[in-house]
């Protein structure tokens, strides 16, 4: 016990540098652009068809390429995505992605979007219809409807499964180790690899992980307690 | 006025509405009643575009709408600007404050300030002996409050119209006389005012006018206390039907 408080007390503060300059802006950037991706990809797919006979195909266009895009995301793993980007796109002459924060960041922002999306579309649906039509009754336009009514309602049914989407992306960005990024895992491997205290280096990065995570928790909590203030 | 003119509303298995042709003069109220799915509601509808009928003519005071051809987002809006709606129930928006519901609309669509918005919400409320309601959630509201408030919402717009679906259909007596009171104010200062009701009794007290659709149809269109007093056999079936 005494060695591990050691250990903990030599490695914690570079453990730590690492998680602020890369675990976390790799998550905070990313969840940013996933949210995106996913609060587009949701209104895609509950989009209704207009009266009109090129917007109707453009819609259902969009339908099928948001469709697919969460297809694949969903059904591969992000390990191989993460390869696909970093090591098979470079290979095929698309120079942006020989950058390994631009491959980590898009792979994690889509994959994210890909899963928050399923849950955006879910919280939209769920909220009523009278609650739409009474937005529009009052003049608003449908992108109002959305903006002022029906996006800000299902923010709130949201909140949990976007705080687990968030929660697993924090934990998934160890996977950038595999590219090269010095992220906290990579780190903790290198250490051990030199100190040869394999398991008490592993066991101090999930304590660090744990406890990103576990903030993590406590501000969903406060976020669902805040946002409850207007729900039975 | 509002006038609807050979107007139709087909679903792929029944025509809720087949060739209506029907007038709602200004500053009256109009009473629409009829058994249930026949079209009443769907009528309500139309007016305000909520609901595209799939053909006829639709006149607004100036506007004056083909409803055969596919109309623009600008035509549906102008068309909505005249009207303020209440529905059934749990139409106020759930995020927001009853204070925030009468100047969500307002601000947002009138693009007035939000100074002048509360302003007038404030006025409202106190207009309505509401004011204590202002910083509550619908949900902390009774159903006869939350329908109170829905009307206000509407009226917090200026409507030229003032479109209730069933206002009062989900709450107890003690609930509805309130709302009725409200909507019977409003009458009286002949706010223009297009109701769909089972509430016949309300209708023969504050209805100037009365129209009943039956299948889709318009089975009487004309004056409140004729309609009470018709020998027609279809209306006095369903007048018999609604009392006990």
């Amino acid at each position: 016990m005494t060695d591990f408080i050691d250990l903990a007390i030599k490695y914690l503060p570079r453990l730590l540098v690492a998680a602020f300059q890369y675990t976390l802006p790799l998550t905070a950037i990313s969840f940013f652009f996933g949210i995106i991706f996913a609060i587009m990809t949701a209104l895609i797919r509950v989009a209704k068809a207009p009266q009109n006979e090129w917007a109707d195909a453009a819609l259902k266009i969009l339908k099928g390429v948001a469709a697919t895009y969460v297809w694949f995301f969903r059904s591969t793993p992000m390990l191989v995505q993460l390869f696909i980007v970093f090591y098979g796109l470079p290979n095929a002459h698309i120079a942006l992605f020989q950058s390994a924060w631009v491959s980590a960041i898009t792979v994690f922002s889509l994959n994210t979007g890909a899963y928050a999306s399923e849950s955006i579309r879910a919280a939209i649906s769920s909220v009523s219809e009278v609650q739409k039509q009474a937005a529009e009754s009052l003049g608003m336009t449908t992108t109002q409807v959305y903006l002022y009514v029906v996006l800000p309602q299902a923010a709130r049914i949201s909140i949990p499964p976007l705080s687990n989407s968030l929660i697993s992306l924090l934990k998934d960005t160890s996977l950038a180790s595999v590219i090269t990024i010095v992220e906290m895992f990579y780190l903790s491997q290198q250490i051990a690899a030199t100190n040869y205290k394999v398991l008490s280096m592993y066991i101090l990065v999930a304590m660090v992980y744990a406890l990103f995570t576990s903030i993590l928790s406590i501000g969903q909590h406060y976020l669902e307690k805040y946002t409850s203030r207007f729900a039975q | 006025m509002i006038k609807v003119e050979n107007l139709s509303k087909k679903y792929p298995d029944k025509n809720a509405l087949d060739d209506i042709s029907v007038t709602f003069p200004a500053e009256e109220t109009t009473a629409i009643v009829g058994p249930s799915g026949s079209g009443k509601s769907t009528l309500l509808h139309s007016l305000n575009l909520l609901e595209r009928p799939t053909s006829g003519r639709l006149i607004v005071d100036e506007l004056d709408l083909n409803l055969d051809k596919t109309l623009t987002k600008a035509q549906v809006l102008d068309v909505r600007k005249h009207f303020g709606m209440v529905f059934q129930e749990k139409a106020l928006f759930t995020h927001l404050t009853v204070l925030k519901n009468l100047t969500e609309g307002p601000t947002k669509v009138k693009k007035i300030s939000q100074d002048q918005a509360l302003e007038k919400a404030h006025a409202l409320l106190k207009q309505f002996n509401m004011e204590e309601l202002a910083n509550r959630y619908p949900y902390q509201l009774s159903g006869g409050q939350q329908q109170r408030v829905a009307i206000l919402r509407a009226l917090a717009m200026e409507p030229q119209y003032l479109l209730l679906d069933e206002p009062t259909s989900a709450l107890d007596p003690e609930l509805e006389a309130q709302v009725l009171r409200v909507l019977r104010e409003l009458a009286q200062k002949e706010t223009s005012m297009i109701i769909v009701t089972h509430n016949m009794a309300f209708a023969q007290q504050v209805a100037d006018k009365i129209v009943f659709i039956d299948n889709g149809h318009v089975g009487y269109d004309g004056k409140t206390e004729d309609f009470f007093h018709s020998t027609d056999p279809r209306i006095k079936q369903f007048l018999g039907a609604m009392t006990f």
